[in-house]
């Protein structure tokens, strides 16, 4: 067994340096390899979850945007995919919206067609209680898709909405129909101005692709 | 070579980091609501055990005793951020589950406590046996508690459903559950231990 170093301060310094500059340099080469990929990931699951909340027929153009709305006394402003058909009809948007839940921030995307009806949502991330709060990714969320939040009222059915909600996990329901909610408000609120904007072809090409 | 495996297995049964050692409680408690969930924690653990245990003995002679502690911190949590990259990178869907545990796996006991009383004091092969038979102990402990607090409380094992959602008792997979089971699986691991001898 080799002999231990005597704990002078020369030695301590240098093992300490010694040690955390090659960690330093070793975590920066294993970022360096995954970042890239980890970047296409995300970019792939942002794409998927855009596809899954708003399916759309046909040649449909992304155009990446943001929603500025004040929710409740607050100014909130949320990214968003507008889709325009092949003509550059408005068609619908996917729109990113967050809330807090029961153990941390939900971020979801939902999808809403022109008329406001609710597409689809998705959850993008969160860290509910797994086996209760968590399973808002299953069956409950798809209990809002073709509702139209105009005569559908997005809260829990405790609250006297027309929610369900998820047995034991009421808090995470509330959060998620809120996050529906503030999306679908900010949504109505801005969409007029894209129902007038018509994007040419040209400006399609352009404006077109998703954004990160 | 007898000596070898004796150090492998005791981390299995005979020295099992949870059911015995009660080292690492947190992760436990915390992650095995499910048995996938449990598992996986298990293994991330036993990649990370294993090393930061040759490495700690690798360089063991250069580490001077006072700085130790912060010495076997950096080098497990360099381990602990190359696999959370590695697994965002390349198994984003296990991340997406463990994402949360992965960076608690720096504080979990065992880890250090390995480092400390085995690793730093013995050499290379050795030390990655013990982190082997360590890790495998953890991991098996967690997929049987797992296991249990899943098919109680969501009546499924390993997302296979076995008992309708009726059967469920919700409490298995909340806090509660996670200390009610861990002290009846332990008290039936002692009840065993004390027949066998």
């Amino acid at each position: 067994m080799a002999k231990k170093k005597e704990s002078t301060l020369i030695n301590m310094l240098v093992a300490l340096l010694v040690i955390a500059a090659v960690s330093g340099g070793v975590l920066g080469l294993v970022y360096g390899v995954t970042k890239d990929t980890i970047a296409e990931v995300d970019q792939k699951k942002n794409e998927a979850a855009i596809k899954a909340v708003l399916p759309l027929e046909g040649e449909i153009t992304f155009k990446a945007d943001t929603l500025k709305y004040n929710y409740e006394g607050v100014d909130l402003t949320f990214p968003c995919n507008l889709a325009f058909d092949a003509n550059g009809n408005f068609k619908g948007a996917a729109v990113k919206t967050s809330e807090s839940g029961f153990g941390g921030k939900i971020d979801m995307m939902v999808g809403f067609l022109a008329d406001g009806t609710i597409k689809g949502t998705s959850v993008l991330s969160h860290s509910e209680t797994p086996g209760l709060g968590a399973n808002m990714t299953g069956k409950f969320k798809d209990q809002f898709i073709d509702k139209n939040p105009a005569s559908y009222r997005l809260t829990v059915s405790k609250d006297g909405g027309d929610v369900d909600a998820i047995t034991a996990a009421t808090i995470t329901s509330r959060a998620f129909s809120k996050a529906v909610d503030k999306a679908y408000k900010a949504f109505e609120a801005n969409k007029a101005q894209f129902m007038n904007h018509k994007i040419s072809p040209i400006t399609k090409i352009m404006e077109g692709g998703l954004d990160k | 070579m007898s000596n070898n495996l004796q150090t492998f297995t005791k981390g299995l049964i005979k020295e099992n980091p949870i059911l015995v050692l009660l080292l690492g409680c947190c992760p436990t408690l915390a992650t095995t609501t499910s048995a996938i969930n449990g598992m996986s924690m298990g293994l991330a653990t036993t990649f990370v055990l294993v090393l930061s245990n040759i490495f700690i003995s690798l360089l063991k002679g250069f580490i001077p005793d006072k700085v130790r502690i912060p010495c076997f911190i950096v080098v497990i949590a360099s381990f602990v951020t190359v696999v959370q990259l590695v697994m965002q990178a390349y198994v984003p869907d296990i991340y997406e589950t463990l994402g949360l545990f992965i960076p608690l796996i720096v504080v979990n006991c065992i880890v250090l406590g390995r480092a400390e009383a085995f690793a730093s004091k013995n050499p290379v092969f050795p030390s990655l046996l013990d982190g082997l038979g360590m890790g495998l102990g953890f991991t098996l402990a967690l997929t049987l508690l797992g296991c249990i607090r899943e098919f109680l409380g969501s009546g499924s094992i390993f997302g296979l459903t076995i008992l309708p959602e009726t059967a469920n008792i919700l409490v298995f997979i909340l806090p509660p559950g996670a200390f009610i089971c861990l002290g009846f699986v332990i008290a039936i691991v002692n009840k065993l231990k004390k027949e066998s001898h």
